[in-house]
C-alpha cells in the first residue's frame, strides 16, 4: 500500500492534468461556459431560498437572517460531498477502457473527481464572499466577521476533503462489484441531505436527535463552516473538528486499502 | 544480459460468469452473507495457461493465433494492466501499449489538450510532451486540426493522434495490439518505419498482429497461442507456417462442411448411392434452367441422361479444399450414365469470389470428339500448378451435348480456397521472376 501511495505521488502531474481537463470539459460547448461556475450556486441558492422564505416560511428558525447566507454556508460544501461521491461511484465504470487497456492507477479516477468538485467549491467561494460583503455593508449580518475564525476554514475544508475521498474511494471500489450502489447512492444522499443541518439550524433539534446529529460527520462540517462564516463568536467547534479529522484519516486509509484489496479486479469487472 | 521481458508458468484465470452470480447484487449478497464468497471463482477458464518464454533486448517478437487464443490477454498481462493468477513474469524498463489507440481522450476538449494528457497518462512529463509536441503532430498528420474538439475527429484522425502519442512516449517495451490497420496506406508504412528505427535503438517490441506477413518480415521471434496454451515458438517463418496448416486444416473442414450444405440445398450428390441419386436428380428436372449459366446463383441443373454423381477436389495428396498458390490440383468427377450416349461433352469453370470467370473450358472447346459413354466412370481434370491469387474459388462442373443442351449443371457447388504468402493481387500469377543491373540491390535476408 505504501508502494503505491509513492506512485500515486509521482502520477501527481496526471491528477493535476485530468482536474484541469474536468474542469474545462464540463462547461465545454454551453454559452455561458466557465461563468456556470458562478451561476450554477447562485441558482441552487435562489432555489432554496424560494423554497423556505416563501413556500415553506414557517420551517426555518427565527435567528436566521439573513436565511440565504445561512442556507449557502452549509449548502455548498454539500454540493461538493455528494457530487463528488455520485461521481465516485460511477468512475470506474465510465472509465473503463482507461481501466482496462492503459496502465493506470485506478485510484486517480475518485481523486480527481473528488478534487474537481473541490474545485467548484473554491469557485463558489466569490459568490460567497460578495454575499458576505452585500449583507456587510448593509449591517444584517447576524456578527462582524472574524478573522482568527476564518483561519479555521483551511482546516474544515482540509477535514471534508479527506473524509469525501475516504467515502468516495470505497464507493468507486464496491459499484465496481455491485451496481446497485450507484442507484441506492442517490437516496441515501438526499436522505443524509435532510439529516443534516443546512437548511435548519442545530438549534431546531430535540435532543434525542442532536444524538443522532453527533454521529453524522457532516452535520460536523457543516456547523464548522456556519459558525465560521455565519455565526458570531469564536469558533466553539474546533474539538468536534479534530476528533473529526481523525477519523477522517482514518476512513481515507481505510478506503485506500479496500480499492488497494480490489484493484486487480477492476479490470476485469467493469 | 537480462531479457527484456520473461514469463514463467503465467497463467490468466478469468471467471465466467455461472447463472447465480448475475442475479447475486448487493442485497443478495448482503441477506445471504455471501459477500466473500461471491468474490471467489464459481465456474473459470483460463485465458493464457501456463505460458512460458523470454523475450531478449532490442528484438522484435510476434504473437499469433486465432481469435480468443490468448493473445490480447498475454499483452495485458505484460503491459500490467491485469495480474497473472499464477506464474511469475517481469518486464525490464518504461512500457507503453498500443492496446486501444486514443483511450482517455476527452472528446469535447482540442486535440492539443488531448496529447498532453495523453502522453501524462502514457507517462511523459509536460516537459517531454512540449518539446515532442510537433514532432507528434506532424506524425499524425493533424497540423491543421490539432486545436479542433476531438469529437470532430474521423475515427482515422483520431486513432493517429492516439498512435503519434504512443509511439513518442519513447518506451524501452512497446506492445502493440493489432493496430496497424490504423490509417491508409502511407500511414501504415510510417508505423513500420517507427518500429523499425525503435528496433534499430535497441527497443523491444511485442506484436500481436494477424498479418502474418508482417510477423515473417518484421520479427525477430514469433509465438503462436492456441486455446491460452503455447503451441509454438521460435524461427518466426517456421512458426507462422506451422499456424497457417493449423487454419488450413479448420478451413478444410469449415470449406467441405459449406460445400456439403450447398450440395443438399439443391439435391444434389453427397452420398454415394447413385441408385439413390439418381432419383434425386430426377426429381429436379421441373426447375427451369437459367438463361445465363455465368450470372446464376448455385444450383443444379439438367434431366440426365449422364449424371455428376459426385465431384472431389484433391491435391497431391488425397481430398482437399485448401491449396497454395501453385498446388497441383485436380478434379475428379464420378459420372453415370444408365445408357449409351455418343454425344456429350464435359466442362469446368472457376469462379473467383466476386462472380468472375478465372477460366473455362470443356472437352469440345479443346476438340476431342465424343463417341460413346455408358455406365459409371470417372472423368479427371488436373491443373499441374494452380496459378491463382489468394482468394475464395468456386467451381462449375458440367455434361452436356454439342449443342449446348444440358445433361447435368453444378452451378458453383464446389469451393476451394488457394493460400499464397504473396500478397499479389489480380487473378492470375503468371510464372515470373525478377532480375537487376548489379547497382540495384535489395536486402536479401529478409526475402522468402
Amino acid at each position: 500500500m505504501l508502494v503505491n501511495l509513492r506512485r500515486l505521488f509521482r502520477y501527481r502531474g496526471l491528477i493535476q492534468t485530468l482536474v484541469a481537463r474536468e474542469l474545462k470539459a464540463r462547461y465545454r460547448g454551453s454559452v455561458l461556459g466557465f461563468f456556470w461556475s458562478f451561476a450554477n450556486p447562485l441558482l441552487l441558492l435562489l432555489v432554496y431560498t424560494f423554497v423556505f422564505s416563501v413556500i415553506l416560511p414557517g420551517f426555518r428558525g427565527g435567528d436566521l437572517e439573513p436565511y440565504a447566507l445561512f442556507l449557502f454556508c452549509g449548502l455548498l460544501p454539500w454540493t461538493w460531498f455528494s457530487s463528488a461521491l455520485l461521481e465516485s461511484s460511477n468512475v470506474l465504470i465510465a472509465n473503463g477502457n482507461l481501466i482496462k487497456k492503459v496502465m493506470f492507477p485506478a485510484e486517480i479516477l475518485p481523486i480527481v473527481s473528488v478534487l474537481s468538485n473541490m474545485f467548484h467549491f473554491f469557485f463558489a467561494i466569490p459568490v460567497l464572499t460578495l454575499f458576505l460583503l452585500f449583507y456587510g455593508l448593509n449591517g444584517q449580518l447576524p456578527g462582524t466577521i472574524n478573522f482568527t475564525e476564518l483561519i479555521w476554514l483551511p482546516v474544515v475544508v482540509m477535514v471534508q476533503f479527506l473524509l469525501t475521498l475516504g467515502f468516495g474511494l470505497i464507493l468507486a471500489a464496491l459499484t465496481v462489484h455491485f451496481r446497485d450502489l450507484k442507484d441506492l447512492l442517490g437516496n441515501l444522499l438526499t436522505l443524509w441531505f435532510f439529516a443534516t443541518p443546512i437548511i435548519y439550524p442545530m438549534s431546531m433539534l430535540p435532543s434525542g436527535g442532536k444524538f443522532l446529529m453527533d454521529l453524522n460527520p457532516m452535520a460536523h462540517l457543516a456547523i464548522s463552516y456556519q459558525e465560521i462564516l455565519f455565526y458570531d463568536g469564536p469558533f466553539g467547534h474546533w474539538k468536534w473538528l479534530i476528533v473529526l479529522a481523525i477519523l477522517a484519516v482514518g476512513l481515507t486509509l481505510l478506503g485506500y486499502a479496500l480499492f488497494d484489496r480490489l484493484r486487480d479486479s477492476f479490470a476485469e469487472e467493469v | 544480459m537480462k531479457p527484456a521481458i520473461e514469463l514463467k508458468d503465467v497463467s490468466k484465470v478469468y471467471r465466467r460468469y455461472a447463472y447465480r452470480r448475475q442475479f447475486s447484487t448487493l442485497k443478495s449478497a448482503l441477506l445471504r452473507g455471501s459477500l466473500a464468497s461471491d468474490f471467489s471463482p464459481e465456474e473459470t477458464f483460463s485465458a493464457v495457461d501456463k505460458v512460458s518464454f523470454q523475450v531478449t533486448k532490442g528484438s522484435a517478437f510476434g504473437i499469433v493465433g486465432r481469435n480468443g487464443s490468448g493473445k490480447s490477454t498475454m499483452l495485458k498481462l505484460i503491459a500490467g494492466i491485469t495480474k497473472p493468477t499464477a506464474g511469475f513474469l517481469s518486464v525490464q524498463g518504461r512500457i507503453s501499449a498500443l492496446i486501444e489507440l486514443g483511450a482517455g481522450f476527452h472528446p469535447e476538449i482540442s486535440g492539443r489538450e488531448n496529447v498532453f494528457i495523453n502522453g501524462v497518462m502514457l507517462g511523459l512529463t509536460k516537459r517531454e510532451i512540449s518539446r515532442r509536441f510537433d514532432e507528434i503532430v506532424e506524425f499524425a498528420e493533424l497540423e491543421d486540426f490539432i486545436d479542433a474538439p476531438v469529437k470532430t475527429y474521423s475515427s482515422g484522425m483520431y486513432m493517429r493522434l492516439g498512435f503519434a502519442v504512443a509511439v513518442h512516449v519513447d518506451p524501452d517495451v512497446l506492445l502493440v495490439d493489432e493496430v496497424l490497420a490504423v490509417g491508409d496506406e502511407g500511414f501504415s508504412l510510417k508505423c513500420i518505419d517507427k518500429f523499425s528505427e525503435y528496433k534499430r535503438r535497441g527497443k523491444t517490441i511485442v506484436l500481436v498482429t494477424h498479418g502474418l506477413g508482417m510477423v515473417e518480415r518484421f520479427c525477430d521471434e514469433a509465438l503462436w497461442l492456441d486455446g491460452g496454451a503455447l503451441r509454438g515458438i521460435g524461427d518466426p517463418r517456421r512458426v507462422v507456417h506451422e499456424y497457417v496448416n493449423e487454419i488450413g486444416k479448420t478451413e478444410e473442414r469449415v470449406l467441405a462442411l459449406g460445400d456439403q450444405k450447398a450440395q443438399e440445398a439443391v439435391g444434389s450428390t453427397v452420398s454415394e448411392d447413385i441408385e439413390k441419386n439418381q432419383e434425386r436428380g430426377e426429381n429436379m428436372v421441373p426447375r427451369e434452367e437459367p438463361k445465363d449459366m455465368f450470372r446464376a446463383a448455385e444450383g443444379r441443373w439438367g434431366p440426365g441422361p449422364v449424371k455428376i454423381v459426385k465431384v472431389l477436389l484433391e491435391g497431391d495428396d488425397g481430398r482437399r479444399h485448401v491449396f497454395q498458390s501453385g498446388d497441383r490440383f485436380v478434379v475428379r468427377m464420378r459420372i453415370n450414365s444408365p445408357e449409351e450416349v455418343k454425344d456429350f461433352v464435359f466442362g469446368v469453370s472457376i469462379f473467383n469470389s466476386e462472380g468472375v470467370c478465372c477460366y473455362g473450358t470443356n472437352t469440345f472447346i479443346e476438340e476431342m470428339q465424343s463417341t460413346s459413354l455408358s455406365g459409371d466412370g470417372e472423368v479427371l481434370f488436373s491443373i499441374d500448378r494452380l496459378d491463382l491469387v489468394e482468394g475464395t474459388y468456386k467451381l462449375d462442373v458440367a455434361t452436356h451435348n454439342r449443342d449446348g443442351f444440358q445433361y447435368d449443371y453444378h452451378r458453383l457447388l464446389y469451393t476451394f480456397r488457394v493460400k499464397s504468402r504473396t500478397k499479389d493481387t489480380g487473378i492470375y500469377r503468371p510464372g515470373h521472376s525478377w532480375s537487376f543491373t548489379p547497382n540495384i540491390k535489395f536486402d536479401s535476408s529478409k526475402r522468402s
